[in-house]
């Protein structure tokens, strides 16, 4: 299983969770988790997916979330798991 | 599974404290290209090198977007070339031809840099050693890419003064070929003693002898990670000064290091990822994670900076080499643990003009090069990045390049020199090299002679302490 992580950073923006999650299951990529909090006024949420049957590649994928987040007026990315599991596990 | 404090941790530290894989550097062995023919010679060389890095930055970039890390510079190393070149290289621009062949293929891969325009000459010279050292001021001038190193002796040998007291000319005479770059070419080359073989870091990077036909070293960098671990420290104990009569208000040198130990770990985890996934996408064996604190230019990527944060009011008062010591373990054993291989350089990197703090220490009158000479002793690598007056002469520099080696020799670590008399300047002038390689304000040198000693010829013995047989 390839697992990826979606962060959104920004201010709090009515929509922006449906638009990463539509966007998501179009693409045939499955959450396997959400959570989310506020830092210092700023909306922050998390996302781990599950790239396995995604219709397309990473790089696509990237530069697409990252545009939707450009359009809503926040910061969208999307990064393979493995440098945070490397980062915080033994 | 992973949680949203520890994912917006490794984003901020990316984000805001230029957390960064400061190269994937790819050492490729080129023994297997020498022939008796230079141009035969030129071409085996130019098609290997094409041929085993053709997808080394592609494969970068790639890394770098599926993880979100930046990897600032993919670079490759390579056998010393006077090894190379012997068979076939009768006069300097024999080499020189060489040099050309390599910014050729540098540029064809797309590679900021090239190491290995060097010889290892730390107990003599060879015909062709020589050669190539003399070729170094007019290969330097006209190619962009190409970086030389020079090994002029270690613990196990001593140290080769001949080739130190050519050195001193060589430095001078690659200041004047490149004059109109504010003496660029000196930045672009560097004296060593102890040379490590797998070293992925620019100037000083070539791939020894003992090493496989290619391999993947990367140099890991970040500190203004460990600075903001530092601030956020003290903020917590000043915290705490609320709540007790007895403390200082400073955490103490158990938290210190155990603070900067953890973020070193952090740090050096992300080089091994990177490694390891370059490795195994590119088909080269893994080497080693150098774990360097490399600085930059930019703000808040500065190790001058951690040594402010650890308590001197400035790089240079005293306390400084102390800090700088503990600074350069604690990465190391937090380092350690997080890397498979660790090799290369591996300590804080202390050069002037790469280093924002570094450069207003100087320019506050708080840092000299004799200070720096100090701090060499307790962290990798040497007297780096460090402009002095044109006119500085030749002998001098011979005479800063044998202390330099002699702290290498006896302490056994590797020491350097990369040191830059900028031609036309003097004391009160700033040289600006750009990029990566920063501005510096020119330091004053100690003007009386070792014009004598450097003059006697021959070679300093190995020290007492290296016949460990």
């Amino acid at each position: 299983m390839t697992r990826a992580i979606i962060t959104v950073v920004g201010k709090d923006t009515v929509g922006i969770i449906a638009k990463v999650c539509t966007y998501l299951a179009d693409n045939q990529i499955n959450i396997l988790d959400i959570s989310q909090t506020i830092v210092q006024e700023f909306f922050n949420m998390m996302m781990i997916v599950d790239l396995t049957k995604s219709v397309k590649a990473f790089d696509v994928l990237s530069d697409e979330l990252t545009k939707i987040g450009v359009d809503t007026g926040v910061q969208v990315k999307c990064q393979l798991e493995d440098i945070f599991d490397k980062m915080h596990r033994i | 599974m992973i949680n949203l404090q520890e994912v917006i941790e490794t984003n901020k530290m990316i984000e805001q404290e230029n957390l960064d894989v400061r190269t994937i550097t790819m050492g490729i062995s080129l023994l297997d290209c020498a022939d008796k023919d230079l141009t035969v010679t030129c071409e085996k060389i130019y098609t290997k090198i094409t041929t085993l890095a053709r997808d080394l930055v592609k494969t970068g970039e790639d890394i770098s977007k599926e993880f979100g890390i930046p990897i600032v510079n993919k670079r490759i190393s390579i056998t010393p070339i006077s090894l190379v070149g012997s068979a076939c290289c009768r006069i300097p621009g024999d080499y020189v031809q060489i040099a050309k062949t390599l910014d050729r293929a540098a540029k064809e891969v797309g590679v900021n840099f090239l190491g290995g325009y060097s010889a290892i000459v730390s107990k003599g010279m060879t015909k062709s050693d020589e050669l190539l050292i003399r070729s170094i001021p007019m290969a330097l001038a006209c190619t962009e890419r190409i970086c030389s190193s020079i090994n002029v002796g270690s613990t196990k040998t001593g140290i080769n003064m001949d080739a130190v007291r050519l050195m001193g000319d060589i430095i001078k005479q690659t200041a004047e070929e490149t004059k109109d770059k504010d003496s660029l070419g000196c930045a672009k080359l560097v004296v060593l003693c102890n040379a490590p073989d797998d070293n992925p870091f620019m100037a000083g990077a070539f791939h020894g002898v003992s090493e496989a036909d290619a391999i993947i070293n990367v140099g890991v960098s970040g500190p203004g990670v460990v600075k903001y671990a530092l601030e956020q420290m003290d903020a917590n104990a000043q915290l705490s000064t609320l709540n007790s009569q007895l403390s200082t208000g400073l955490a103490n040198f158990e938290v210190l290091c155990e603070t900067i130990k953890r973020t070193a770990f952090k740090i050096t985890r992300v080089g091994q990822l990177v490694a390891q996934e370059a490795s195994h996408r590119l088909g080269v064996p893994f080497g080693i994670i150098d774990l360097s604190l490399a600085p930059t230019p930019a703000i808040g990527d500065s190790v001058a900076d951690i040594l402010k944060c650890i308590g001197v009011e400035q790089p240079g008062a005293p306390g400084t080499t102390a800090a700088l010591a503990l600074l350069n373990d604690q990465v190391k054993k937090g380092g350690v643990m997080a890397s498979s291989y660790v090799g290369g350089l591996s300590g804080a990197f202390i050069p002037v003009s790469e280093d924002q703090g570094m450069i207003d220490a100087v320019e506050a009158g708080a840092l000299t090069i004799e200070k720096l000479e100090a701090m060499t002793c307790v962290c990798s690598v040497g007297l780096d990045m460090i402009a002095i007056p044109g006119d500085t002469p030749a002998t001098t520099i011979a005479g800063i390049i044998a202390d330099e080696s002699a702290i290498g020799m006896v302490n056994q670590k590797t020491t350097a020199v990369r040191i830059i008399p900028v031609v036309g300047k003097t004391v009160g002038d700033t040289v600006e090299f750009g990029g990566l390689l920063g501005y510096a304000p020119i330091m004053p040198v100690n003007q009386f002679s070792c014009q004598r000693f450097v003059d006697r010829g021959g070679r300093i013995p190995a020290p007492i302490h290296s016949f460990k047989n």
